[in-house]
Protein backbone atom coordinates (compact mmCIF):
# COMPACT_ATOMS: atom_id res chain seq x y z
CA UNK A 1 0.00 0.00 0.00
CA UNK A 2 1.35 3.45 -1.01
CA UNK A 3 -0.21 6.71 -0.05
CA UNK A 4 1.39 10.10 -1.54
CA UNK A 5 1.00 13.89 -0.97
CA UNK A 6 -1.16 15.29 -4.15
CA UNK A 7 -1.70 13.17 -7.39
CA UNK A 8 -0.64 10.05 -8.44
CA UNK A 9 2.18 9.12 -10.53
CA UNK A 10 0.00 6.31 -12.32
CA UNK A 11 2.59 5.10 -14.84
CA UNK A 12 5.26 5.80 -12.16
CA UNK A 13 3.52 3.06 -10.22
CA UNK A 14 1.67 1.10 -12.63
CA UNK A 15 5.01 0.37 -14.45
CA UNK A 16 6.82 -0.23 -10.96
CA UNK A 17 4.16 -2.86 -9.60
CA UNK A 18 4.64 -4.68 -13.32
CA UNK A 19 8.15 -4.70 -13.29
CA UNK A 20 8.21 -6.12 -9.70
CA UNK A 21 6.11 -9.22 -10.68
CA UNK A 22 7.98 -9.64 -13.91
CA UNK A 23 9.52 -12.78 -13.08
CA UNK A 24 6.49 -14.05 -10.68
CA UNK A 25 4.85 -15.91 -13.27
CA UNK A 26 1.49 -14.16 -13.39
CA UNK A 27 -0.39 -14.52 -16.05
CA UNK A 28 -3.19 -11.81 -15.60
CA UNK A 29 -2.63 -8.27 -14.23
CA UNK A 30 -5.27 -5.93 -13.75
CA UNK A 31 -5.76 -2.20 -13.11
CA UNK A 32 -7.76 0.08 -12.02
CA UNK A 33 -7.57 3.79 -12.40
CA UNK A 34 -9.61 6.78 -10.67
CA UNK A 35 -9.51 9.95 -12.24
CA UNK A 36 -11.05 13.28 -11.10
CA UNK A 37 -13.71 14.35 -13.02
CA UNK A 38 -14.69 17.89 -13.58
CA UNK A 39 -18.39 17.89 -12.28
CA UNK A 40 -20.03 20.68 -9.79
CA UNK A 41 -17.81 23.17 -10.59
CA UNK A 42 -15.28 21.63 -8.32
CA UNK A 43 -11.03 22.17 -8.66
CA UNK A 44 -9.70 19.25 -6.85
CA UNK A 45 -11.16 16.68 -4.65
CA UNK A 46 -9.10 16.34 -1.55
CA UNK A 47 -8.84 13.44 1.10
CA UNK A 48 -8.13 13.01 4.79
CA UNK A 49 -6.79 9.06 5.37
CA UNK A 50 -6.53 7.21 8.81
CA UNK A 51 -3.55 4.98 7.49
CA UNK A 52 -3.85 2.45 10.87
CA UNK A 53 -7.33 1.08 9.91
CA UNK A 54 -6.40 1.89 6.46
CA UNK A 55 -3.50 -0.58 6.61
CA UNK A 56 -5.17 -3.56 8.54
CA UNK A 57 -8.29 -3.07 6.26
CA UNK A 58 -5.33 -3.70 3.07
CA UNK A 59 -3.54 -6.61 4.83
CA UNK A 60 -7.08 -8.28 5.56
CA UNK A 61 -7.42 -8.36 1.55
CA UNK A 62 -3.57 -9.38 0.92
CA UNK A 63 -4.54 -12.49 2.70
CA UNK A 64 -7.56 -13.23 0.84
CA UNK A 65 -5.88 -12.46 -2.24
CA UNK A 66 -2.76 -14.68 -0.93
CA UNK A 67 -5.64 -17.67 -0.51
CA UNK A 68 -6.69 -17.02 -4.09
CA UNK A 69 -2.50 -17.38 -5.58
CA UNK A 70 -3.10 -13.61 -6.55
CA UNK A 71 -1.71 -10.39 -5.40
CA UNK A 72 -3.67 -6.81 -4.27
CA UNK A 73 -2.17 -3.48 -4.77
CA UNK A 74 -3.35 0.10 -4.33
CA UNK A 75 -1.94 3.32 -4.09
CA UNK A 76 -4.14 6.51 -3.10
CA UNK A 77 -3.54 10.28 -2.32
CA UNK A 78 -3.50 12.66 0.75
CA UNK A 79 -4.54 16.32 0.34
CA UNK A 80 -5.58 18.04 -3.01
CA UNK A 81 -5.89 16.26 -6.37
CA UNK A 82 -6.79 18.50 -9.21
CA UNK A 83 -9.34 17.31 -11.71
CA UNK A 84 -7.99 15.01 -14.71
CA UNK A 85 -5.78 13.60 -12.29
CA UNK A 86 -5.69 10.56 -10.31
CA UNK A 87 -6.23 9.95 -6.54
CA UNK A 88 -6.59 5.85 -6.68
CA UNK A 89 -5.10 3.15 -8.64
CA UNK A 90 -5.55 -0.58 -7.41
CA UNK A 91 -4.25 -3.89 -9.38
CA UNK A 92 -4.33 -7.39 -8.77
CA UNK A 93 -2.04 -10.45 -10.49
CA UNK A 94 -3.21 -13.72 -10.50
CA UNK A 95 -1.99 -16.99 -12.16
CA UNK A 96 -5.56 -16.92 -14.88
CA UNK A 97 -7.48 -13.94 -15.76
CA UNK A 98 -10.95 -15.07 -13.70
CA UNK A 99 -9.46 -14.70 -10.60
CA UNK A 100 -8.16 -11.15 -10.96
CA UNK A 101 -11.23 -10.20 -12.74
CA UNK A 102 -13.49 -11.10 -9.53
CA UNK A 103 -11.10 -10.26 -6.99
CA UNK A 104 -10.57 -5.98 -8.32
CA UNK A 105 -14.43 -5.97 -8.61
CA UNK A 106 -14.55 -6.88 -5.08
CA UNK A 107 -11.35 -4.71 -3.82
CA UNK A 108 -12.55 -1.61 -5.51
CA UNK A 109 -15.79 -2.12 -4.04
CA UNK A 110 -14.78 -2.93 -0.47
CA UNK A 111 -12.50 -0.10 -0.68
CA UNK A 112 -15.17 2.45 -1.47
CA UNK A 113 -17.84 0.93 1.11
CA UNK A 114 -14.47 0.86 4.16
CA UNK A 115 -11.35 2.06 3.68
CA UNK A 116 -11.22 4.96 5.79
CA UNK A 117 -10.83 7.94 3.55
CA UNK A 118 -12.54 10.90 3.88
CA UNK A 119 -13.72 13.13 0.83
CA UNK A 120 -13.90 16.83 0.17
CA UNK A 121 -14.85 18.61 -2.91
CA UNK A 122 -12.51 21.80 -3.65
CA UNK A 123 -14.51 24.81 -4.56
CA UNK A 124 -12.88 28.31 -4.54
CA UNK A 125 -10.28 27.06 -2.85
CA UNK A 126 -12.41 25.89 0.25
CA UNK A 127 -13.09 21.83 1.25
CA UNK A 128 -16.55 20.52 1.67
CA UNK A 129 -17.36 17.40 3.02
CA UNK A 130 -18.89 15.18 0.51
CA UNK A 131 -21.40 13.55 2.76
CA UNK A 132 -23.92 12.85 -0.28
CA UNK A 133 -21.32 10.90 -1.39
CA UNK A 134 -20.23 9.08 1.77
CA UNK A 135 -20.94 5.12 3.18
CA UNK A 136 -20.98 4.56 6.56
CA UNK A 137 -18.18 1.95 7.41
CA UNK A 138 -18.97 -1.53 8.33
CA UNK A 139 -20.75 -1.21 12.04
CA UNK A 140 -22.13 2.48 12.12
CA UNK A 141 -23.90 3.24 14.65
CA UNK A 142 -22.75 1.61 17.53
CA UNK A 143 -22.34 4.87 20.18
CA UNK A 144 -25.50 6.33 18.62
CA UNK B 1 -8.80 7.22 31.03
CA UNK B 2 -10.08 6.11 27.76
CA UNK B 3 -9.13 8.96 24.70
CA UNK B 4 -12.05 9.39 22.12
CA UNK B 5 -10.41 10.77 18.46
CA UNK B 6 -12.94 11.88 16.13
CA UNK B 7 -11.49 11.29 12.59
CA UNK B 8 -12.03 13.25 9.27
CA UNK B 9 -14.80 15.90 8.82
CA UNK B 10 -15.74 15.53 12.52
CA UNK B 11 -13.34 17.99 13.16
CA UNK B 12 -13.50 17.72 17.21
CA UNK B 13 -10.67 17.71 19.23
CA UNK B 14 -10.11 14.73 20.79
CA UNK B 15 -11.35 14.01 24.94
CA UNK B 16 -10.62 11.97 27.75
CA UNK B 17 -12.93 10.22 29.76
CA UNK B 18 -13.89 7.70 32.63
CA UNK B 19 -15.38 4.62 30.55
CA UNK B 20 -15.46 1.35 31.83
CA UNK B 21 -16.98 -0.11 28.53
CA UNK B 22 -17.91 1.81 25.00
CA UNK B 23 -21.69 1.83 26.70
CA UNK B 24 -20.20 4.36 28.61
CA UNK B 25 -18.55 6.24 26.27
CA UNK B 26 -21.46 6.27 24.01
CA UNK B 27 -23.36 7.75 26.87
CA UNK B 28 -21.15 10.35 27.22
CA UNK B 29 -21.36 11.25 23.70
CA UNK B 30 -24.67 11.20 23.35
CA UNK B 31 -24.31 14.47 25.97
CA UNK B 32 -22.19 16.37 23.23
CA UNK B 33 -24.68 18.41 20.98
CA UNK B 34 -22.52 19.18 18.58
CA UNK B 35 -22.21 15.11 17.89
CA UNK B 36 -25.75 14.55 17.59
CA UNK B 37 -25.46 14.50 13.49
CA UNK B 38 -22.86 12.20 13.37
CA UNK B 39 -23.02 9.35 16.22
CA UNK B 40 -25.59 7.07 14.27
CA UNK B 41 -23.40 7.08 11.02
CA UNK B 42 -19.88 6.99 12.55
CA UNK B 43 -17.92 3.34 12.92
CA UNK B 44 -15.67 2.94 16.14
CA UNK B 45 -12.22 1.65 16.44
CA UNK B 46 -10.81 0.20 19.52
CA UNK B 47 -6.73 0.66 19.47
CA UNK B 48 -7.07 0.79 15.44
CA UNK B 49 -9.01 -2.15 15.42
CA UNK B 50 -12.87 -1.88 14.21
CA UNK B 51 -15.36 -3.19 17.04
CA UNK B 52 -19.05 -3.74 16.84
CA UNK B 53 -19.74 -4.84 19.98
CA UNK B 54 -21.02 -2.06 22.90
CA UNK B 55 -20.27 -4.34 26.09
CA UNK B 56 -16.60 -3.88 24.69
CA UNK B 57 -14.24 -3.99 28.24
CA UNK B 58 -12.06 -0.80 28.17
CA UNK B 59 -8.68 -0.73 30.05
CA UNK B 60 -6.88 2.60 30.89
CA UNK B 61 -5.16 3.95 28.14
CA UNK B 62 -7.34 2.62 25.54
CA UNK B 63 -8.01 4.51 22.14
CA UNK B 64 -11.28 4.79 20.90
CA UNK B 65 -11.69 6.11 17.12
CA UNK B 66 -14.86 7.55 16.11
CA UNK B 67 -14.80 7.07 12.10
CA UNK B 68 -17.60 8.57 9.81
CA UNK B 69 -18.70 7.88 6.73
CA UNK B 70 -16.16 7.30 3.96
CA UNK B 71 -15.48 7.84 0.20
CA UNK B 72 -12.63 7.00 -0.88
CA UNK B 73 -11.03 6.93 -4.61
Amino acid sequence: MELYNGPLDTKEIFGRWLDEQAESNYGAYIPFVGTIRAEDGIEALSFDIYEPVLQKWFDAWQEKAAALGAVVKMAHSIGDVPVHTSSYISAVFSPKRRVALELIDEFVEDFKANAPIWKYDVKNGERIYAADRSTPMYGAGLLG
Amino acid sequence: MVKVEFLGPIGKAPMEMEASTLADVSAQLKEDTSLIQWLDKCAVALNDTMVNDLETVLKDGDRISILPPVCGG
